[in-house]
C-alpha cells in the first residue's frame, strides 16, 4: 500500500488539488446568487495585493505627464487658447438656442406626465487596472466604499456609458464593463425608439439583442440607454450600429461600436446619486396641463352679458337642456387632463349658417380658473367671426403642427347633437 | 524504469529566494492586469502569469511544487476578474504539473525546447479552460484554432526571452 502511494504521490496530489478546485466551483456555481459575498474575502486579497502597484504607477505616470503637458511642452497654447475663446461665442449662440427647445421639451414633457432621470451627483474616478483577462472584462478605479461608491452605480465617460460597479472595496471599486459576457443594459434606437438588450459577446464585441428580424434598423444609428434596468438613466449615449444581420430566433444580430473607447479608459464618472421626479419648467411650475393648453389654444370668448339677455328674450323659452333642433356637429380640438386628474374637453360647433335662433347650443366658456369647460349658451349669430373658428389642428408654440393626442380615458366623450338625448 | 531523455546527473534542479518566489508571480499579475490598460490587445495574446507558472516548474522539476506553484497563480489571477475562482486555478495546476513533469525527462534549458514547450502548454491551458469554463459554469466561449495558434506563438515567443531574464535569480541546490 505504502509502495503506491509513494509511486503515485506526484498524481494523487495533483487530483487531490484538483478535485478541491472543481469542489469549489462548483459550491459557486450552485450559489451563484450570492457567489460575490462568498468569494468577496479571497477576492479582497488580491485586489489589495496587486492595487498598490498600480495605483502608485498611475500616480507617477501621471504627475511625469503633467509636469511635461502643463510646463514645459506649451508649444500652440496661445493659438488654441484664441480658437477656444472664438468656440465658446459659437457655443454660447448656440446654448441661447438650445435652452429655447430644451424649455419647450420640458413643457411639453409635463404634458404627458413624463417623468425624467436626473443625474444628481457623480464622482470621477481613474482607472488604475483591469482583469488582465479577455474573458473577465472589467476594470478597477481608484474610488471604493470610501467615496460613496456601491454596487450596480452607473459607471460613464462623457462620450457615453462605460459599465456599472460590481464589487466595492473600500478605496477601490471593480466595473464591469458592458462589452463582458455577463453585462445587460436596457437600451433603445434612437429614431426608432425600438427597445433591447445591450450584451457583451466573447470576443470582445457589443451587441444589441432582442430586436424582431422585421424591424428596419440602420447602420450608424444611435443608441441611447432606455433606463429599463434601472442603473443607467434614459437617455444617455451608448454607441452606433455598426452592422446588421440576422440573428438567432427570429432576432436581428445588431453590433454596436460603442461610444465611450473601452479600450483606452482612463477616468470615468461613477453615478452615486441618481433621483427620479417629474419633469418641471421654471417659468410653469404652478400651472396645470389644462391652463397652458387653454392660454396657447383660441376659443370662443364669453358672450356679453347684454347678448345673452337679448337672445333669451328672443327665444323666449331658452332651456339650457333641450337640446337645439338645427343639428350642431361639435367639434373636439384637444383633450388633455390637468395635473389634478380632472380633463377637459374643449368642443367648438362649426360654422353652419342658421336662419332662426336656436334653443340651446354647446358652447365653451372659460372658467375663473382658465379651465374651458363645455356650456350651453343661446346662439344667435348666423355666421360665426371667422377669428373664433378653431384651427382643426393646434399649434404649438414653434408654429408647427402638434399631434392629436388621444383621449385620456376619464376624458367626457364627444357630445354628439344628433344623438337623441 | 521511465524513459528520460536526460540522465539524472544533467538535470539541474534550482530553487529560488523567498522574494522571487513571491515577487515574480506578484509582477507578473500586476504586469498582466495593468499593461491592457495602455495596450489593449496585451491581454488577448499574452498570459504572463502561465509563463511564469512554466518557468518555475521547469526549473524546480518537481511536479508537487510545480502544480501548487500554478494553482497559486492561478487562483490569484482568478481573483482579480469576476469569474468564479478556480478556473485559471485549475488550467494553471495542470500545466504547472505537466511543466515539472516534462522538466524531469527532456532539456528544457536551449531556446528551441522552450519554445515548443510554451507553445504546447498554452495549448493545453487554453483548452483546459475552456473545457471547464463551458462544462462547468455553462460560460459561452467559442474555440478558435488561429488565434489560439497566434497567441501560442507569441506566449513562446515572449516566454524565451522572459525565461532568459529570470534564469538570473535561479540558485543552484
Amino acid at each position: 500500500m505504502e509502495s503506491v502511494l509513494g509511486r503515485y504521490r506526484n498524481l494523487i496530489i495533483l487530483v487531490g488539488v484538483l478535485f478541491l478546485q472543481v469542489l469549489g466551483l462548483a459550491m459557486q456555481v450552485k450559489k451563484s446568487g450570492n457567489d460575490e459575498e462568498k468569494t468577496r474575502l479571497i477576492r479582497v486579497w488580491a485586489v489589495d495585493a496587486v492595487t498598490p502597484f498600480e495605483r502608485a504607477v498611475v500616480w507617477a505616470q501621471n504627475g511625469s505627464s503633467s509636469l511635461w503637458h502643463n510646463y514645459f511642452y506649451l508649444r500652440g497654447v496661445r493659438a488654441e487658447n484664441r480658437q477656444l475663446k472664438e468656440q465658446i461665442e459659437h457655443m454660447r449662440l448656440e446654448q441661447v438656442r438650445l435652452s429655447d427647445d430644451a424649455a419647450q421639451a420640458r413643457r411639453l414633457q409635463i404634458l404627458l406626465a413624463f417623468k425624467e432621470q436626473f443625474i444628481s451627483r457623480t464622482v470621477a474616478a481613474q482607472v488604475i487596472g483591469s482583469s488582465g483577462s479577455d474573458l473577465s472584462r472589467i476594470i478597477y478605479i481608484d474610488k471604493g466604499k470610501n467615496a460613496g461608491i456601491e454596487p450596480d452605480m452607473a459607471v460613464m465617460t462623457s462620450d457615453g456609458i462605460v459599465g456599472k460597479v460590481l464589487l466595492v472595496y473600500p478605496s477601490v471599486a471593480q466595473v464591469l464593463l458592458i462589452s463582458d459576457q455577463s453585462s445587460g443594459v436596457g437600451a433603445m434606437l434612437e429614431k426608432t425608439r425600438l427597445q433591447g438588450v445591450l450584451r457583451g459577446t466573447p470576443n470582445g464585441e457589443v451587441a444589441l439583442e432582442r430586436v424582431m428580424s422585421d424591424e428596419q434598423v440602420q447602420v450608424g444609428e444611435t443608441i441611447l440607454t432606455s433606463g429599463g434596468d434601472q442603473i443607467f438613466p434614459k437617455g444617455l449615449p451608448v454607441g452606433k450600429v455598426t452592422e446588421v444581420g440576422n440573428g438567432k430566433d427570429l432576432f436581428l444580430n445588431i453590433k454596436i461600436k460603442p461610444a465611450a473607447d473601452l479600450s483606452k479608459l482612463e477616468e470615468v464618472l461613477v453615478l452615486i446619486e441618481k433621483q427620479e421626479q417629474p419633469a418641471q419648467s421654471e417659468d410653469a411650475v404652478h400651472l396645470r396641463a389644462s391652463d397652458i393648453l387653454a392660454q396657447r389654444l383660441p376659443s370662443v370668448p364669453d358672450k356679453p352679458a347684454a347678448d345673452a339677455k337679448s337672445a333669451a328674450a328672443g327665444t323666449g323659452t331658452a332651456d339650457a337642456a333641450t337640446p337645439p333642433q338645427t343639428p350642431i356637429k361639435p367639434q373636439i380640438t384637444k383633450a388633455a387632463r390637468n395635473s389634478s386628474g380632472a380633463s377637459s374637453v374643449h368642443i367648438t360647433p362649426l360654422p353652419e349658417p342658421r336662419t332662426e335662433p336656436a334653443d340651446g347650443a354647446s358652447t365653451p366658456s372659460r372658467k375663473s380658473d382658465g379651465t374651458t369647460v363645455p356650456t350651453t349658451a343661446p346662439t344667435t349669430a348666423a355666421e360665426p367671426d371667422a377669428a373664433q373658428i378653431k384651427p382643426a389642428v393646434p399649434r404649438t408654440k414653434s408654429g408647427s403642427p402638434s399631434t392629436p393626442s388621444p383621449p385620456p380615458p376619464n376624458s367626457q366623450p364627444p357630445v354628439d347633437q344628433n344623438s337623441p338625448q | 524504469m521511465p524513459i528520460t531523455y536526460t540522465s539524472g546527473e544533467q538535470v539541474e534542479v534550482y530553487r529560488f529566494s523567498f522574494p522571487v518566489t513571491i515577487g515574480i508571480p506578484l509582477l507578473a499579475l500586476f504586469v498582466q492586469a495593468f499593461v491592457p490598460l495602455r495596450f489593449p490587445r496585451f491581454a488577448v495574446y499574452f498570459d504572463l502569469p502561465l509563463l511564469v507558472t512554466i518557468f518555475f516548474a521547469m526549473a524546480r522539476r518537481s511536479p508537487i511544487s510545480g502544480l501548487l506553484t500554478g494553482s497559486v497563480i492561478g487562483l490569484a489571477q482568478d481573483m482579480l476578474g469576476h469569474n468564479p475562482i478556480g478556473l485559471y486555478g485549475i488550467a494553471k495546476t495542470v500545466v504547472g504539473y505537466g511543466a515539472s513533469s516534462l522538466g524531469v525527462k527532456l532539456d528544457v534549458e536551449n531556446a528551441g525546447a522552450r519554445f515548443l514547450v510554451t507553445l504546447a502548454f498554452y495549448l493545453v491551458h487554453a483548452a483546459v479552460y475552456f473545457t471547464v469554463a463551458r462544462g462547468m459554469v455553462n460560460m459561452t466561449q467559442t474555440w478558435s484554432w488561429p488565434h489560439g495558434i497566434v497567441a501560442g506563438l507569441a506566449n513562446a515567443f515572449l516566454g524565451v526571452l522572459l525565461y532568459f531574464l529570470l534564469d538570473k535569480f535561479k540558485q543552484r541546490t
